[in-house]
């Protein structure tokens, strides 16, 4: 969908997932994601209108939406590469590869290329601990990456 | 036709198994060859992946670890034809798969379908074992139900290792008429991965062990927490309870007995301590994944403040084999107070990296030398960490322990969910240590103190120790720090963080003795 919607459609869209959603049983995080999946990000405007629908504090939703690392308060580019940060990925040279990724794209953990291309994210497993080190590249999966794989993803997204 | 098995997990997926299977149905239209690709789970043999799978009559010839330009000479070889020899002498050529030894010494009850049906047929389910146990289940009484659970010695798979039956036993007592089972598929253990792989390779079994706790406990509905970072497990997950749904085996009346139950996917949202028990039902009512305190238990007053089973996915997905073969058949396998099988998930840097199911007892060393071969470097294994990052790094001089709760916690660690990860002796345990401060920083949720702040000071005292300041009093005040965390904290991930971070300055203390600083000259 596209991510640049005028206020309007964001009111008309956040009112259609909550009436569409707020029968199921703690509707929160469904709400969140379903916002997240439509507009790239949860937009501060939509959190009052959550709560009003929910009966909630705008308080508690900010909450709730803060204190998740997948909810973004801001769109990501248009690329999201998430490299393994732990253990097993550790182990099998993770690190090196963080820090190759972080100078070429000229960025660090949790930032956006300046031309908007890519969003660099750390990530806390990826279940891929058998074929370290790992990474995901807009929802796909990649295993056993070296250098030179690290590269064909980056060139891929245009870095 | 021939039947050629591929497997669709994400560890082969994240080697190119979508791109040799895409390869191969390619190349079988131009040469007109009658094939037949079965996407299936993973036999766990992940250096081995992709894996390529050809029914024979002598059974499955595997061959491994296949790129898509393996697939023109595997081809030309005739590794289709049941009988080819120049196929046999292929590189690539495994023979049969139930040969290979990391799986033929293998004792597969919970994974026994993993890897060899397609995880999305039902069918396929039924004649491999499928739905006996929930069959046997949904005509007996409840308690007889929970009887054979807490007979089998079941105890949590998730880590903290508590008795299932006795778990359950607790809710089926409650008089509530509203209870719920919840499946924490939020494993979000580094080195572990065997919820996300029955999840993707066999979900019906997950599906049929909650339905079998829902008809033990009275409870109707069921939910599985499913972190995000694992969207293939929720997309099958998903799908297969469609599929379960519509087939009868959950529904107002599972199986036609007239009992209820019925299941709801969620998923997390990046919080690692959503793992933690009474987070992740905070989190499934929409609340921030705080900790509760306990008691109240979440088997009285749980999900929604109703009784709730919240059982861990290998947990639950281990039932139905038990309601099947008997408690007595699960129990005889393992050792002392550990019983059954325990899938080890072997991770990092290992020469054979995969799932090994077997009884409890087998040493570590066993598992890191025989099993997983050393290193996939070559080099010498300098620690082995046991259980996730809340998890102890066992040096060469441990690898006599047996691979049992009891054992485990004698040694100062612990089994958690069974995942191994195998470091070389280019490891800085002082980095590690660190890295297990820091990530606790990061997912504190922030309700007890020693875990919150107590993260965040065992960074900066874990750098002072690193630049050589006050080396001595630093690592007192570490060690008191951790002790700080252990008994005051009010979960595991603060309760147990001192583990990786004490086992590195335990076990290797030369890493934690600063490179001597050059002073600059006056």
């Amino acid at each position: 969908m596209d991510r640049h919607h005028v206020s309007s459609d964001l009111a008309t869209s956040v009112a259609e997932i909550v009436s569409d959603m707020k029968h199921l049983e703690g509707p929160l995080l469904p709400i969140l994601h379903a916002v997240q999946h439509a507009f790239g990000h949860v937009p501060n405007e939509a959190v009052p209108m959550i709560a009003t629908g929910l009966n909630l504090s705008r308080a508690e939703v900010h909450g709730v939406v803060t204190f998740y690392h997948d909810y973004r308060s801001l769109p990501a580019g248009r690329h999201v590469l998430k490299l393994c940060r732990a253990e097993a990925c550790q182990a099998m040279g993770g690190d090196r590869l963080g820090d190759r990724a972080k100078n070429r794209l000229g960025i660090d953990f949790h930032q956006t290329t300046a031309d908007g291309a890519v969003t660099l994210e750390p990530v806390f497993c990826l279940g891929l601990c058998s074929t370290a080190p790992a990474a995901m590249l807009d929802g796909a999966v990649h295993g056993r990456l070296d250098t030179e794989g690290l590269d064909t993803l980056l060139a891929e997204v245009g870095a | 036709m021939t039947r050629v098995f591929i497997a669709r997990d994400a560890a082969a997926l994240a080697v190119g198994a979508d791109r040799v299977a895409g390869h191969l149905a390619q190349e079988a239209a131009v040469r007109g060859l009658d094939l037949t690709i079965v996407r299936t789970g993973s036999r766990g043999l992940h250096w081995l992946e992709p894996l390529v799978e050809v029914e024979t009559s002598e059974g499955r010839i595997a061959y491994g670890p296949v790129t898509p330009a393996d697939i023109v000479p595997l081809l030309d070889a005739g590794f289709l034809g049941a009988e080819s020899p120049a196929a046999g002498h292929h590189p690539l050529f495994l023979g049969p798969t139930e040969e290979i030894p990391f799986l033929k010494n293998q004792t597969r009850l919970t994974f026994a379908r993993c890897g060899i049906i397609d995880p999305l047929s039902l069918d396929d389910y039924r004649a491999h074992g499928g739905l006996a146990g929930l069959t046997r289940a949904a005509a007996m009484p409840a308690e007889a139900i929970v009887e054979a659970v807490t007979l089998s010695g079941l105890r949590g798979r998730g880590g903290a290792g508590f008795p299932t039956g006795i778990k359950w036993k607790t809710v089926l007592d409650c008089p509530d008429a509203r209870k719920y089972i919840v499946c924490n598929a939020d494993e979000g253990d580094s080195g572990t991965f065997a919820d996300r792989m029955i999840m993707e390779g066999d979900p019906f079994v997950v599906i049929e062990g909650m339905a079998i706790a829902g008809l033990a406990t009275g409870a109707t509905k069921g939910f599985v927490y499913i972190r995000s970072e694992y969207p293939h497990a929720i997309d099958t997950m998903t799908r297969a309870v469609g599929i379960a749904r519509r087939a009868g085996m959950l529904g107002t009346s599972v199986l036609g007995q007239g009992r209820s139950f019925d299941i709801e996917i969620r998923t997390g949202a990046g919080a690692y301590v959503c793992g933690e028990e009474t987070a992740l039902l905070n989190s499934l009512e929409g609340k921030r994944g705080v900790v509760r305190a306990k008691p109240p238990l979440p088997a009285h007053k749980g999900l929604f403040g109703r009784p709730t089973v919240i059982n861990n996915v290998i947990s639950l997905a281990s039932v139905p084999v038990i309601l099947d073969k008997g408690p007595e058949h699960y129990r005889d396998f393992g050792m002392g107070r550990s019983r059954g099988t325990i899938p080890i998930q072997i991770a990092g840097n290992a020469r054979q990296t995969g799932l090994y199911e077997v009884a409890f007892g087998l040493t570590l060393g066993e598992i890191v030398d025989t099993v997983a071969g050393g290193t996939a470097t070559g080099r010498p294994v300098k620690a082995v960490q046991v259980g996730g990052p809340l998890g102890a790094y066992f040096p060469r001089a441990l690898f006599d322990t047996p691979f049992d709760y009891e054992a485990f916690a004698a040694a100062g660690g612990l089994i958690g969910h069974a995942g191994i990860t195998v470091f070389d002796d280019t490891a800085d345990m002082l980095k590690q240590a660190r890295f297990a401060m820091e990530f606790c920083a990061v997912e504190s949720c922030g309700k007890c103190t020693p875990c919150r702040i107590g993260s965040t000071r065992g960074v900066e005292v874990v750098d002072r120790i690193g630049r050589g300041i006050e080396p001595e009093r630093n690592l007192a005040l570490l060690s008191d720090l951790c002790n700080t965390m252990k008994f005051g904290s009010l979960c595991a991930l603060g309760g147990f963080t001192p583990y990786p971070v004490m086992s590195a300055v335990t076990h290797f203390p030369d890493d934690f003795v600063a490179a001597p600083v050059v002073e600059a000259a006056e």
